[in-house]
């Protein structure tokens, strides 16, 4: 049945609070979901304030400041610090995004920081993604071709043809998108969700693959396409300001297109 | 203990070749009741000042017991193919969901059919 609380041991609780020793005018309080499985304690959320004079303009940078001068015990996934390698998303203030590429000044008075939401948390800020990457896996994310084209030769692709697959192919995977749909939270374990769709119709999409009816095979499913429900929270969310939610229209139309 | 692997899990029973239909039927049928959702309201309204005979005139014309049955299909499958769907969503225990979808099929049906005799009656009589 649905379960409307968070299971007991899930629950949030208030945890400590980090002064900053320097003061200025711009001091901002981040509140931080922390979570270590080893010392079996609930999820809490730990308050630290910072000089924002002292710190980086993203919320990323906020959180290096944190675990290099505050609490070196604060986890999260972090790499490129540009956007493109979708290893820092996380839920900033209500909203799934990439904290290397939030402004800090964007954010509401107090920012809470959390991790993607409805997926198991590792530790911290860090979800375990490993199920929503198998589904990623599931759809064959690769060029599929009966032919084998000589070495010496590319297989080509027109100027329109390759417009085809702009919106689809700057998906970066850090499944912002997948974590904030209301399906894919009640239905995760069979709706392939937001991002792994896009990635699918990026195939679908691509001239050079020939595996079309094979894919939309895969996909025809009440679950695994038909979740979507068009909440376009995917689009709201995706910090690459892709649109998700066309996609899946787009793989819709093609199933009916096939009829 | 389990060993199965992740993609296993993710790849499931396979896809279940079915969803196309269900789909392309909902958005057919809602579209399909919105004229005649507004032509029930207005008949209904009409209905409820009439007298039993003006009603029993009114079923007598081919138009009316046309658009009348139509609406009854549409409907009752429209509610069908969405209460499917809203168990679909919220419901995770499988025997119940299934309970529930085929009970829903079933009342839908049984409605459908009782409101099709019922004006069948009013036009034989």
């Amino acid at each position: 049945m649905v379960q409307l609380r968070l299971p007991p041991n899930s629950r949030i609780k208030k945890g400590k609070t980090f002064s900053s020793p320097t003061k200025s005018s711009h001091m901002k309080l981040f509140h931080i979901y922390r979570y270590d499985p080893d010392d079996k304690e609930n999820p809490r959320l730990d308050t630290y304030e910072l000089n924002l004079e002292e710190c980086g303009p993203m919320v990323l940078d906020a959180l290096i400041k944190i675990k290099n001068e505050v609490d070196p015990t604060l986890t999260f996934r972090r790499s490129c610090r540009e956007g493109i390698c979708g290893s820092c998303a996380m839920n900033i203030d209500g909203t799934n995004t990439l904290a290397c590429i939030k402004h800090i000044e964007e954010c509401s008075s107090d920012v809470k920081i959390t991790p993607l939401p409805h997926l198991y948390v590792i530790k911290d800020l860090v979800p375990d993604l490993s199920f929503a990457y198998s589904q990623y896996d599931s759809i064959k994310p690769w060029l599929q071709s009966n032919e084998t084209p000589p070495p010496d030769k590319e297989r080509l692709q027109s100027i329109q043809e390759r417009e085809k697959l702009d919106g689809l192919w700057e998906c970066i995977l850090c499944f912002c998108c997948t974590t904030s749909c209301p399906s894919y939270w009640w239905s995760g374990d069979k709706y392939l969700g937001p991002a792994t769709l896009l990635q699918s119709y990026r195939w679908i999409a691509d001239s050079r693959d020939e595996a079309t009816g094979e894919r939309l095979d895969a996909l025809e499913d009440p679950f695994k396409l038909y979740r979507c429900h068009t909440i376009m929270n995917c689009t709201n969310t995706c910090p690459k300001s892709l649109n998700p939610a066309k996609a899946i229209g787009e793989i819709k139309k093609k199933m009916v297109e096939r009829l | 203990m389990k060993y199965e692997s992740s993609l296993k899990q993710a790849q499931g029973l396979g896809s279940a070749k079915s969803g196309v239909h269900h789909w392309l039927l909902q958005r057919i049928t809602a579209i399909t009741l919105i004229p005649l959702g507004l032509w029930f309201v207005g008949f209904f309204l009409l209905l409820l000042t009439s007298s039993y005979e003006d009603a029993h005139a009114a079923f007598l014309s081919p138009w009316t017991m046309a658009l009348a049955v139509s609406f009854i299909i549409a409907l009752f499958y429209h509610a069908s193919l969405g209460m499917q769907v809203i168990w679909e969503d919220y419901l995770s225990h499988k025997l119940t969901r299934w309970t529930l979808i085929m009970g829903t099929h079933l009342l839908c049906s049984f409605l459908a059919i009782l409101s099709l005799i019922s004006i069948l009656k009013v036009f034989l009589t």
